[in-house]
């Protein structure tokens, strides 16, 4: 599919000679590269509450970012109109980060390989509206009828349909058309006059409506979700101190993109400023640890067939064996660093400029059974729920909070715990893994990942696996 | 590089006000019978500076309209980047086709048109300063606080750099019961985030300051100094043993105390039952020290408004007063589920039902200073930066990622870092021994220091 066919075309008229043009403008004060991200994205969202379908709205937004970059700096400026006076403008603006005479940009574009990771052939976004009602009504009706102490439901489904175009001074175009939906379920329930307890699941991704009839149903997040807050009745205050955690596989991978994850983004290590700067080759964790980040995934939350610099996206080893392997980079700190993309270069939307960020982020499998893990700790807990997490990149302390756990007594679970806090340090808390178990899963389909005010989707993952040590911010002794 | 921020030559807040008007009509046309549309528009700029040289500069605009349709009891929302004439049709036609697939919901509405007005007094929120202030004058501030920073100690050997960022923005609010309304509003920051590093372990810290009007930022070489010292006193930090003690929290992190407040008395928590606050009006929530104010009528500051995001006059509300729950926080539709009268906290991005927010939000100042809260202490925990999600105000449990500076003797003896503080929200609140003289707005949450009796802290 050439320039002329795509979706930027044929919509808004939009022309290779349109593109050289702003390019050209956007050069004009002599940066070293420049790049245009053209971005058409439409949103929905419907969300039942207390068994009536109280909203529901869709947007539409337009807009172009261009990016020039001059040695270390970059000059940025966007418009939510493509008429040519305004690109040109914005052209302009960000073209002054540079100062001298024009460079000459590449006349003509290539294309680069296309791939299709999320072959959906009708998009979520173009579903009939009634179709999207039906998720949220099914999701309602599952959790009332879970068990009778479920007394309150939300169910919100949400898609979105992004189409871009990248175009670069060095003659690269790419385009892309980003499906992504997502159904979530919040559940309130009670015993008596008890105090309530939440219970949250869902999940989707780049995928058709398909998916939540074929795959993963509003009645399978609606049970979840209600299962949790039913756990939850009986939850003890979870200990305080260092103790023994076993991990469950799938959404707990959230560990890995806070201990590990943040710190390898090549932002902070260009800058010095991580704690993994200048680890490259050095051990950060028990040999037993291989961490991927893998944007190549069909129909996951993290997948991109290109990043948003319009680079292909790839499988990157940032952890083998313990050991440091490699950085998440995007354009420009390739560039600097002269090594090879790694296709991690994402933005929100056209109003923010790129940075390296994680797409799939998960621990290889490793060969023990997960009971068995279980099995082996005498006194812990078990985590199999998290909220969310965060984490300092300069000192590397990173925390992230359970919101499903048990105490482990004898090698057996036993009481369902509160919800508490998980603190560690990133080099650190990953040398404490003694057990990986064989079942790496992902997540269902929910992370966003926040990074400098911008917002992305990604995913997570993890088998079972048992940390030796860390510190469990309960209030029990 | 263009010498001032871009100002978007196409409207006013006016040419604002009359899209806006213009999309109430267009609603009312195509049938519905209530309609409210917001139409914003917002210029920014931001400069980042590393090591003294300009790193990253970005300035644009972008505007963007919104509506809420109402057909009888049922709602459809929609919204649109594109303000042309096509744009608004589109975004009308969608919202309309989205109110039929809602339910009726017999509390959906818009606020009584008794209940509609705005402010007269000029809130001051708008200062014309940030248009004139020249991008080289921007850098240079940014590169001067950079450079306090710096100066300050050489184990202060890298930064993640200094920024100076501004935005202009202009908000008009219409709907079907005649009201229209619109503010500008303009605000600037300057930020200095330096690195120090000590052995192998490196530390960060930042300091900013937030202003309507560039003459009244901090001065930058004092938000370097301030930033250098914050990020110097962490260096060498520990562990301390598991244990129950005294926590004190400085007023950055007693501020997120109050959103933990806000976010229980906020009328959507509490009408789902989904707050440890619900059905406590008029009982004891919190020590006798305690008054939470929310007042979205203080001028200049940030969480002033002349009006709420459904057109209601933006007033004083006493959450809680001298320990007692007065009010929850409500829009129109929560104070109809709970048969109450709106307090104008309606809040909304661009389009949608509305939610809730807070003007102005703080907990009033006590008498102590904060080293007489450190001498009643002897030894505890004073918190500086806080990690974490793991506050649930359906139950009140808290528990969070911590790191501070260890007070012995009453006075702060080593830094501390890699713990969590646990406790509940209700313990918290009405162990809130001690509250200091400081309070000072930087953002629309506000708190003095404030002493916490007994929490967990989990360390080693």
């Amino acid at each position: 599919m050439g320039i002329s066919e795509s979706f930027f075309a044929q919509k808004f008229g939009i022309t290779a000679h349109d593109l050289e043009n702003y390019l050209g403008e956007a050069l004009s004060r002599g940066g070293d590269y420049a790049d245009l991200y053209f971005e058409y994205l439409v949103t929905t969202s419907i969300s039942m509450d207390e068994s009536i379908v109280k909203s529901a709205t869709q947007g539409a937004t337009l807009g172009v970012g261009v990016r020039v970059l001059s040695g270390e700096r970059t000059g940025y400026a966007y418009c939510d109109n493509l008429s040519p006076e305004r690109i040109r403008h914005a052209a302009r603006v960000a073209a002054c980060i540079a100062s001298g005479p024009a460079s000459t940009e590449k006349i003509g574009f290539t294309e680069a390989d296309k791939r299709d990771l999320y072959p959906v052939l009708s998009a979520p976004a173009d579903a009939p509206l009634a179709a999207r009602v039906q998720l949220v009504a099914r999701a309602d009706a599952a959790a009332r009828a879970y068990d009778s102490r479920v007394f309150q439901v939300q169910a919100v489904y949400a898609d979105t349909l992004k189409h871009v175009l990248v175009a670069t001074s060095d003659g690269a175009v790419t385009f892309d058309r980003q499906p992504m939906a997502r159904l979530s379920v919040f559940v309130l329930a009670r015993e008596g006059q008890s105090t309530p307890q939440r219970g949250h699941a869902g999940g989707g991704g780049r995928v058709s409506l398909d998916f939540f009839d074929l795959e993963k149903t509003p009645e399978y997040f609606a049970r979840e979700a209600a299962r949790q807050a039913i756990v939850q009745l009986s939850a003890i205050p979870a200990p305080s101190g260092e103790q023994t955690v076993v991990l469950g596989h799938g959404w707990p991978g959230i560990l890995l993109h806070e201990a590990v994850g943040h710190g390898l983004e090549a932002d902070f290590n260009r800058k010095g400023v991580s704690a993994f700067s200048g680890r490259v080759g050095q051990s950060v964790a028990s040999p037993l640890v291989t961490v991927v980040d893998d944007g190549t995934m069909p129909s996951r939350r993290g997948s991109l067939n290109v990043d948003d610099e319009g680079a292909t996206t790839r499988a990157n080893v940032l952890i083998e064996n313990g050991v440091l392997r490699g950085y998440l980079h995007d354009k420009l700190s390739s560039r600097i660093l002269n090594t090879p993309a790694t296709g991690n270069g994402r933005r929100e939307n056209y109003q923010n400029i790129p940075m390296p960020r994680m797409t799939n982020t998960f621990m290889l499998a490793g060969e023990s059974d997960p009971e068995e893990v279980i099995r082996s700790v005498d006194k812990g807990i078990y985590c199999v729920n998290f909220g969310g997490g965060q984490v300092d990149i300069t000192s590397g302390n990173f925390v992230f909070s359970a919101t499903e756990s048990y105490l482990i007594e004898g090698g057996r679970l036993t009481t369902p715990l509160r919800g508490a806090t998980l603190i560690g340090n990133g080099p650190e808390a990953l040398k404490y893994v003694s057990m990986v178990g064989n079942d790496l899963a992902l997540d269902e389909g929910v992370g966003i990942c926040g990074k400098e005010g911008q917002s992305v989707p990604v995913g997570v993952g993890i088998p079972t696996i048992r940390i030796d040590r860390m510190t469990v911010g309960g209030t029990a002794g | 590089m263009s010498s001032k921020t871009q100002l978007s030559p196409a409207h006013g807040a006016i040419g604002l006000e009359e899209i806006a008007q213009r999309v109430v009509e267009m609603s009312r046309r195509a049938g519905a019978t209530g309609v409210e549309c917001t139409v914003s528009e917002g210029d920014e700029f931001e400069v980042n500076v590393r090591l003294g040289e300009v790193e990253t500069l970005k300035e644009s605009g972008s505007s963007g309209a919104g509506v809420r349709v109402l057909f009888g009891q049922n709602t459809g929302s929609s919204y649109t980047s594109d303000l042309t004439a096509e744009g608004l049709d589109e975004m009308v036609r969608r919202a309309v086709e989205l109110a039929k697939i809602t339910t009726e919901d017999p509390y959906a509405g818009l606020p009584d048109a008794a209940e509609l007005g705005f402010l007269e007094c000029d809130l001051e929120l708008y200062s014309p300063d940030i248009e004139f202030l020249e991008t080289p004058s921007k850098i240079a501030m940014a590169q001067q606080a950079e450079r306090a920073a710096m100066a300050m100690d050489p184990r202060i050997n890298n930064s993640e750099g200094a920024s100076f960022g501004s935005t202009l923005s202009r908000h008009a609010f219409a709907n079907s019961l005649g009201f229209s309304g619109s503010y500008q509003s303009s605000s600037c920051s300057l930020s200095a985030v330096p690195v120090a590093k000590d052995g192998d372990r490196m530390e960060r810290d930042y300091w900013f300051t937030l202003a309507r009007s560039a003459r009244e930022l901090e001065d930058p070489e004092y938000v370097g100094r301030k930033a250098a010292e914050r990020v110097l006193r962490r260096l060498g930090a520990r562990k301390v043993e598991t244990q129950k003690a005294p926590v004190i929290f400085e007023p950055r992190m007693a501020k997120s105390l109050l959103s933990h407040v806000f976010e229980a008395a906020n009328g959507d928590s509490i009408y789902r039952h989904a707050s440890f606050l619900e059905g406590k009006l008029g009982e004891r929530v919190a020590a006798e020290s305690v008054t939470i104010i929310d007042d979205a009528t203080l001028p200049r500051l940030f969480g002033s408004s002349p009006f709420d995001d459904e057109g209601v006059p933006s007033r004083r509300t006493v959450v809680v007063e001298k320990g007692i729950l007065r009010s929850y926080l409500l829009n129109s539709y929560t104070a109809r589920k709970l048969g109450m009268k709106t307090t104008g906290n309606a809040s909304r991005g661009i389009t949608g039902n509305a939610s809730i927010g807070h003007g102005n939000l703080f907990l009033e100042n006590g008498t102590d200073s904060v080293a007489d809260l450190f001498k009643r202490v002897g030894r505890g925990l004073f918190v500086t930066e806080l990690m974490g999600f793991g506050v649930n105000v359906v139950t009140g449990d808290y528990s969070r990622g911590a790191s501070g500076l260890w007070i012995e003797n009453g006075e702060l003896a080593y830094p501390v870092s890699e713990v969590t503080i646990a406790g509940t929200l209700q313990q918290m609140l009405l162990g809130l021994e001690g509250i200091a003289n400081d309070l000072e707005f930087r953002g629309s949450v506000a708190s003095p220091t404030v002493l916490i009796g007994e929490m967990t802290i989990s360390g080693r």
